[in-house]
């Protein structure tokens, strides 16, 4: 049986647009790479380059300053093959704004997609502002966040996106204060506060997921934002092979739940019955490697705890059983 | 310096640093990068092109009957090798 | 045959005038974020949007900084843009400045000139754009509504021509040139359709010809394009002295990078920019009538600066007053006056040079005051020596 998840397609119960894609009948045509500066075993990489397999409307991509965009164009080189502009860190959504409108004015709007990339930093934190001005706006774009966790581009500095007890260098696995202390902004509850039809989580690891939430978040008329995990072999300290793997466990784990929100009816698309434990998608991981000392085992069921609740709240939106098998907060 | 000199000067590049030639970071083969290089068991293949969606540059292409590498820009990550269902994928070292 | 142009006379405010001239030189977006005392140019556009008196997509953005991010990504779509903003708003945007005239889009952008805090001010004066000086815009002066009318108009022919491609702010004093009301002359809007015609981008975001903007440049390209930058700020003056021709032929006012009242003859001249030129004018007609040798020089073009055809001005003037309205703190000049004693430096002329800073926050420059600027600047052509290059006015011990 070819090109399908690992999980098998009992577990995963998409929106009811979703429609299984044959790799096979996907375009051979690349407009994202080879060529480029992405590390070696890079998420955001393939992420970009699954999102161009998606797509099935010319578009304009606009991308934040970040891995992504830095390392894909560094004069005279470029790997994008379709129209391709980077300005600031923080305004990517207002200039995926103003093509929109200049498209408008032209009368082109309905030709083609506007498709914004940033990454965790660009998007959670210092282009928040932005997003929520183009959002509440209600302009015809797609934000597609490809999350890797940290600032990583600068050097693996954490974001408003880092995990509990992820070491980063701006919060080090020190013997005091064992990495990160607070959690994961809920991006997809912020950008749902804004009342726009359509905001779905993904990870690079199911592709046909993904392919079939870039597509309906680019067909609809008005804003939509995917917020996509997209594992870093540098950042996050494990090997290049291992990419789409823990991009895998890390929904297998329910630590990143893949879910939908339709109009703010909330639908998960992968149900989880059976979660592998998070250790497993932590060991392979550097960033989490302080956590397994005894010194901070209270750290490591702090992160299990805050993965099980924050399963829970999506659970319950979703209308899907919840499950409490970690201890109640004190 | 010689290798400065010899880079187009700024009355024949195009302003605003705009490229216009799409896709031409092509000219750099990035499969100087790799240390250890995919090979592929044909035998084991089944065409199911998961390493090709999953190839970060991208350096798989698809074939009739399997797919084939692109050494020119494969950095030798091992996505493939590990995702592959068959295991027809093997890392060696690079010569 | 001389064409006939009709223009007829409005009762507007200098915001008023700009957002009619954006109007009639139907720009496709704008996006912008009001501030005091811009926002009466916005207002009055959205009220053109609300009534379908224009085309335009209009977004109200979230802040200033989105407000010049969206106008960027509408002038690389092909649009034809325009903004405005003032002091706080313009700080904001600072580094969208930059982005802009890097990325070589001919936005025209009005600026309310204010104060910048702090302390909080909302009054004028020229802080704001002087701030921002360095970052490769065209910096227009108006004096009046009627000169950011046609300024405004202008803009769009000289930012958007292939020889230039930069983005250029028209520079108006807040409240004194914003908030008051004239009698503006306006073209119909016929003639200003023909005199700026559509946008035609060089460049774009198109899928049928797909380019990639915003490239890292490393050092060993990115002198290249701050070089073309250099070169394109270059070739604006001849591209701004045929667009005021051809403003002249169907409005019958004339402009240039300078303005000079009795100057040929002067012995002592105050340069200055913006309304204060008005009242300048006025002490200096005075001044003249008590048989001193005095004149005015007001700087329209204030990037790129007119070096060469000041320092020909001012080649038999024996002292200029340059009058700033911001502070350079811990620099020996306020921003007009270093140019205008850079220009003494590369050209040689003899000229005395000395500044005055007055104005700041709004505070009224008086004709008095000015009086004291010539009669200071005419003991120095008399001789006396320069006491104190640098001072300010009008502020209490």
């Amino acid at each position: 049986m070819c090109g399908w998840g690992a999980l098998g397609h009992a577990n995963f119960a998409l929106g009811s647009e979703a429609v299984m894609v044959a790799l096979k009948e996907l375009p051979t045509r690349e407009l994202f790479g080879p060529g480029h500066r992405m590390c070696t075993g890079c998420g955001p990489a393939a992420t970009a380059r699954i999102t161009m397999k998606a797509l099935e409307r010319p578009a304009i991509i606009v991308n934040a300053t970040g891995c992504l965009e830095v390392a894909s164009t560094i004069y005279p080189d470029t790997a994008w093959k379709l129209p391709w502009v980077h300005t600031l860190f923080e305004n990517t959504a207002a200039v995926a704004s103003g093509i929109e409108a200049s498209l408008r004015a032209q009368g082109r709007a309905d030709a083609m997609d506007v498709i914004a990339f940033g990454g965790d930093g660009g998007t959670f934190d210092i282009g928040i502002q932005a997003l929520s001005g183009a959002l509440e706006r209600k302009h015809d774009f797609t934000y597609i966040c490809y999350d890797n966790e940290a600032y990583m581009n600068t050097g693996i500095q954490r974001s408003g996106a880092t995990p509990h007890g992820a070491a980063t260098t701006t919060t080090p696995a020190g013997s005091k204060i064992p990495g990160k202390m607070g959690s994961k902004k809920d991006l997809i509850g912020i950008c749902v506060a804004h009342g726009i039809e359509y905001a779905a989580t993904a990870s690079v690891a199911f592709w046909n997921d993904y392919i079939n939430k870039v597509r309906r978040a680019t067909a609809l008329k008005g804003p939509a934002v995917l917020h996509v995990l997209a594992p870093c072999p540098l950042g996050w300290r494990f090997g290049t092979s291992e990419t789409i793997k823990l991009a895998k466990l890390a929904v297998q784990t329910r630590y990143f739940p893949l879910y939908e929100v339709e109009n703010g009816k909330y639908r998960l698309s992968m149900k989880v019955p059976k979660p592998a434990p998070l250790e497993e998608f932590l060991k392979p991981q550097g960033r989490f490697r302080h956590l397994f000392a005894p010194e901070f085992a209270k750290d490591l069921e702090e992160l299990k705890k805050e993965t099980e609740s924050n399963w829970n709240r999506i659970a319950q939106l979703c209308g899907e059983p919840t499950v409490q098998t970690q201890p109640a907060s004190n | 310096m010689g290798a400065e000199e010899s880079k187009p000067g700024w009355t024949s590049l195009p302003i605003g640093a705009v490229l216009v030639t799409p896709g031409s970071a092509e000219r750099n083969k990035t499969g100087t990068w790799r240390l250890k290089r995919p090979v592929l068991d044909a035998k084991k293949c089944t065409n199911c092109l998961l390493c090709w969606i999953y190839c970060p540059e991208p350096a798989i292409m698809r074939g009739t009957k399997t797919i084939e590498f692109s050494y020119d820009y494969c950095k030798g990550c091992g996505i493939c090798a590990t995702e592959c269902p068959t295991k027809a994928i093997s890392m060696t070292e690079e010569t | 045959m001389a064409r006939v142009i009709s223009q007829k006379i409005v009762g507007m405010n200098g915001n008023e005038a700009v957002a009619f001239a954006a109007k009639q030189a139907r720009v496709d977006v704008v996006a912008a974020y009001p501030i005091t005392p811009q926002t009466i140019m916005v207002e009055r556009f959205s009220d053109y949007v609300a009534n379908g008196e224009v085309d335009t997509q209009f977004i109200c953005v979230e802040s200033e900084h989105s407000a010049l991010s969206a106008c960027v990504g509408s002038s690389l779509a092909g649009s034809r843009v325009f903004t405005a903003t003032s002091s706080q708003g313009l700080a904001l945007m600072h580094e969208v400045l930059y982005l802009a005239s890097g990325l070589r889009t001919p936005i025209v952008m009005a600026v309310a000139n204010r104060a910048l805090s702090a302390p909080i001010n909302i009054h004028n004066d020229h802080s704001d754009m002087m701030g921002s000086r360095d970052c490769g815009w065209i910096q227009i002066y108006a004096e009046n509504a009627q000169e950011a009318y046609d300024w405004t108009l202008q803009a769009f022919k000289i930012a958007e021509d292939h020889d230039v491609l930069l983005p250029m702010t028209v520079n108006l004093d807040g409240f004194t040139i914003s908030h008051a009301m004239e009698g503006v002359t306006v073209l119909e809007d016929g003639e200003v359709s023909k005199l700026l015609g559509k946008r035609q981008p060089k460049y774009g975001l198109d899928p049928d010809n797909p380019m990639t903007f915003g490239a890292l440049t490393l050092p060993d390209y990115y002198s290249e394009f701050k070089r073309q930058q250099v070169d394109a700020m270059d070739k604006a003056p001849p591209v701004i002295e045929a667009v005021a021709d051809e403003f002249k032929k169907v409005s019958g006012r004339q402009y240039s990078d300078v303005s000079c009242f009795n100057v040929e003859d002067a012995e002592a001249v105050v340069i200055c920019m913006g309304s204060i030129a008005g009242t300048a004018r006025t002490v200096a007609a005075r001044l003249r009538k008590q048989g001193k040798r005095v004149g005015v020089m007001k700087v329209w073009q204030y990037r790129p600066f007119p070096t060469r055809r000041i320092a020909e001005l001012l080649s038999k003037v024996k002292c200029v007053g340059v009058i700033d309205r911001a502070v350079s703190f811990g620099a020996p000049y306020g921003a007009l006056c270093s140019d205008i004693a850079s220009t003494k430096v590369q050209t040689g002329i003899q000229t005395k040079v000395f500044n005055v800073i007055c104005g700041l926050g709004g505070r009224d420059v008086k004709p008095a005051d000015i009086e004291q600027v010539f009669e200071k600047a005419l003991r120095c052509a008399g001789g006396e020596p320069l006491d104190m290059p640098t001072s300010l006015l009008g502020v209490r011990q």
